[in-house]
């Protein structure tokens, strides 16, 4: 009966447990605030210029970037994103077809200890970190291309392709692993019921459920692809440049701001346009990653 | 047999329930007296485990699951509490699927008594013996206290549920189905806890062995898609004293 | 009657014999993926072994950089490792318990993890930038450890909490209700229940969030790393050396290095990666040999 009259009091556990509540929150919420915090800044040091001085037109559409020329700078993109777009479409070229192969094979054909250790290379693959991959560009692979192709430069669209469609199809192919995964047995079971052999059923049944979600796989890496900086930095040749061939060199958004933030001072034009070039670079990825999301929960609803 | 003038432990008013669309539990009035054994028969769906899990609040980890009407613990409606958590501890349910925490055997029946924050090993070794005991498993398992209560057999961890659910010393206890993974010998001991536990709790039997009912419950209602069809003192129910056909139907075993 | 058999036969070996090449196509496939990539370390540690040695490992670089050890770099990444997981470990790991505990299904619950999908896909040299502009610039910490580690956990929290989230997640909601039905509060649950069971798949997830931290180059180049620092550091206002802007700096910025030197610092950067990955792998693999439930 004494412990009657305490019933439904809030006691120390109730407010320990809605004072936690409201500590994770913190937690969880921060990555919003960082999201938003990334962009303010970027937009904070990118946006006068962007408004006063930039005219887009120029921006986009001029070949031309010589921000650090005294008389005339000029600030043109379009051959940094021809660098960026041509190495990223080679790169996806090579990427595509080899990650999802082994993410088929993985999922759908591989078993027991084959599986798990390709599962495991897979995943070490994916964490070598881009500046080393950057310097096998640089010192393994130009001699290479060079020496197969009898080229002048080996620094080049081809060389910086290879380099980010090797680094991008371990992320790529544990992604489209999940996204096969993810369609349940009881498709590959009634397939094989039917009669269907293995490939059959992988490409009738299994591909056509699981495409969304390979999709997204594609998409996350285009992304990745396109958000590399230290390797396309050090592959790519660094030469301003639309690329007329995979033998030329090229430079990258990305690589951009990586060479020459750290010669532009703090609030000058040159130093302005590499952030507004990082407001671009935010939104396209932004727009990807959504898409990708968008896609990929699509599947997990339906 | 349970007096009418014992105060009323909970009151049960026009209790719908629903998921989604469907209603697994529509207008049920009831109210249960302190230290009675209240059983509850009733084929599959017909809504019983709903029933208990509208009282102990377990609605709120079912987002499909709406409660609709009035449920008053010692007069109070569970719906209004500012300390959900205060409530449950007063009551212990055990549901016909055994959950042994993974932890040692030890800590899962003394998990309650510290979240009540006793600390004490010696008052802990008390608590723990004593429920066990209460639950028929000390003497299989007070060699290997320190096994995971997850790891036991399946009938073991239904009698560990059970030892937590009395280690909270619930003011009502709800058991559902709690024989399913007992063999009978075991079964029966439990039965005769129950009896003598009566006497410090109230207990709701909800089971599908309506001679459980019959050796325990002081008054018994019969409950069949969704609906409470009656509640009558036990004898009255197995003595064909049935106010309804469909009661005696189930009672003696013609459908169900 | 026969006729009949035999085409079906027939039809049985033609299936079989696609079976067969589109099966050796497929590993075919995942073996010209990973077989470059097994060269290309084979080249690295090939032609970097014959720098690597304790004195390598534990001397400062000499002579311009082209001779030498790698001590102040190899400090200067732990340095930033740690004071980065400082910052990310407890932050990280409230959002994946409030994400995986306390998170109603909403439209805000999606917005964090849609911030966090994005967190993890914004290019390095964007938070680069954002590090530059917000710690350097504007909180006037001037470029130092502190500046780019607090970068570093931004850019890798996504890992620590996508880990932890998963391995809250693993634990059975059984458990959960178990609990919650005797009168534990959320936080009483999680502490005693949850997290015990969790706390070496949540270690899994930290570990590679060194490794990642380790390997980045771009979100620490403006923000606290530099090419030489004759100082080792001695706090976190300081600016200091790190293995990976080492790599890019004697493979691009210094003339006249011996082949060998740079080769020698890729092999200990990816081997302080490879071998942070594996420890996390075999962890993870020993945890699924112990069941629990």
């Amino acid at each position: 009966m004494s412990r009657n009259h305490a019933f439904d009091q809030r006691n120390l556990d109730w407010y320990i447990d809605k004072a936690v509540q409201a500590l994770v929150f913190i937690g969880g919420i921060s990555a919003v605030i960082f999201i938003i915090g990334i962009f303010l800044f970027i937009t904070k040091e990118g946006i006068g210029f962007l408004i006063n001085t930039l005219d887009l037109q120029e921006f986009f559409g001029s070949p031309y970037w010589e921000p650090s020329d005294e008389d005339a700078p000029e600030y043109g993109i379009l051959a940094l994103l021809a660098g960026t777009a041509s190495v990223t479409g080679l790169a996806m070229l090579i990427a595509i077809p080899f990650s999802l192969g082994t993410a088929i094979y993985i999922a759908e054909f591989a078993t027991g200890k084959t599986r798990e250790w390709l599962k495991i290379l897979v995943e070490l693959l994916a964490a070598i970190p881009s500046v080393v991959w950057g310097f096998i560009g640089l010192t393994i692979m130009n001699p290479l291309i060079i020496e197969l192709f009898d080229v002048p430069v080996g620094l080049t669209v081809l060389n910086a392709g290879i380099i980010l469609g090797l680094m991008a199809a371990p992320i790529m192919t544990s992604i489209a692993e999940d996204a096969l995964k993810a369609v349940p047995d009881r498709y590959r079971e009634a397939a094989e019921a039917l009669g269907a052999t293995r490939w059959q059923v992988v490409f009738k049944t299994v591909l056509p459920a699981a495409k969304n979600g390979l999709l997204g796989a594609v998409l996350l890496g285009v992304g990745r692809g396109f958000g590399e900086t230290m390797a396309v930095l050090m592959a790519t040749g660094h030469a301003v440049n639309i690329p007329g061939s995979v033998f030329d060199s090229v430079r990258a958004l990305t690589a951009t701001i990586a060479a020459e933030l750290g010669e532009t001072a703090v609030g000058s034009d040159h130093y302005q346009v590499l952030f507004t070039i990082g407001i671009f670079l935010f939104l396209i990825t932004f727009l990807i990653n959504l898409t990708a999301d968008l896609i990929v929960r699509g599947i997990r609803n339906s | 047999m349970v007096s009418d003038t014992n105060p009323v432990k909970l009151e049960i008013q026009n209790l719908t329930i629903r998921y989604g669309g469907q209603a697994a539990i529509s207008g049920v009035n009831l109210s249960i007296r302190e230290h009675e054994i209240f059983g509850i028969i009733g084929p599959a769906n017909a809504g019983k485990t709903s029933f208990l899990k509208a009282i102990n609040r377990m609605d709120m980890f079912d987002s499909n699951m709406r409660v609709e009407g009035n449920i008053l613990f010692n007069g109070q409606d569970v719906r209004k509490l500012r300390n959900i958590y205060a409530l449950r501890s007063r009551i212990g349910v055990v549901f016909p699927l055994p959950v042994g925490l993974p932890m040692s055997v030890y800590d899962n029946v003394a998990l309650s008594a510290r979240l009540r924050g006793i600390k004490e090993r010696a008052e802990l070794d008390l608590i723990v013996e004593r429920c066990l005991t209460r639950a028929a498993l000390w003497d299989e398992v007070k060699d290997r206290l320190d096994t995971l209560g997850s790891l036991l057999s399946g009938g073991q961890q239904q009698r560990l549920t059970i030892a937590r659910a009395l280690s909270q010393e619930p003011e009502l206890l709800m058991l559902d189905e709690f024989s399913i993974a007992v063999d009978p010998v075991t079964t029966m001991r439990i039965e005769d806890v129950l009896k003598e536990l009566k006497s410090e709790m109230t207990i709701i039997l909800v089971t599908n062995l309506v001679q459980q009912a019959r050796r325990l419950a002081d008054r018994t209602a019969f409950f069949l898609d969704g609906g409470c069809v009656e509640v009558a003192q036990t004898e009255a129910l197995f003595t064909q004293q049935t106010r309804d056909p469909r009661t005696r139907d189930y009672v003696e075993g013609r459908f169900g | 009657m026969d006729n009949h058999m035999f085409a079906a036969t027939e039809l049985n070996q033609k299936n079989q014999r696609t079976e067969k090449l589109v099966r050796l196509l497929f590993i075919l496939m995942a073996g010209l993926l990973i077989l470059p990539v097994l060269i290309i370390l084979f080249t690295l540690v090939y032609k970097g072994s014959s720098i690597l040695s304790i004195d390598f490992l534990f001397t400062n670089p000499t002579n311009g950089m082209t001779e030498g050890g790698i001590f102040p770099a190899l400090l200067g990444t732990i340095w930033l490792v740690v004071v980065a997981l400082i910052v990310s470990v407890p932050l990280g790991i409230a959002a994946a318990i409030y994400l995986s505990e306390y998170a109603p299904d909403n439209w805000g619950t999606r917005l964090i993890n849609l911030a966090i999908i994005n967190l993890a896909g914004v290019p390095s040299i964007v938070h680069a930038l954002f590090g530059l502009g917000a710690f350097v610039v504007f909180f006037n910490f001037g470029t130092s450890i502190l500046a780019a580690s607090l970068t570093l956990a931004i850019m890798t929290l996504p890992v620590v909490i996508v880990a932890t989230r998963e391995s809250l997640q693993a634990v059975p909601h059984a458990f959960r209700e178990a609990c919650w039905n005797m009168g534990a509060t959320r936080w009483q649950t999680i502490r005693r229940v949850v997290l015990p069971n969790a706390v070496s798949g949540i270690l899994t997830g930290v570990i590679l969030e060194v490794s990642r931290s380790a390997g980045e180059t771009a979100p620490i180049m403006f923000t606290g790393a530099v090419f030489f620092s004759p100082f080792l550091p001695q706090g976190v206002m300081d600016q200091t050396m790190a293995m990976s802007l080492h790599l890019f700096v004697v493979s691009t910025q210094v003339p006249n290095v011996p082949e060998n030197l740079p080769y020698g610092v890729a092999l200990v950067l990816i081997g302080m990666v490879l071998i942070m990955n594996s420890i996390s792998i075999a962890f993870r693999m020993h945890l699924r040999g112990k069941k629990k439930w």
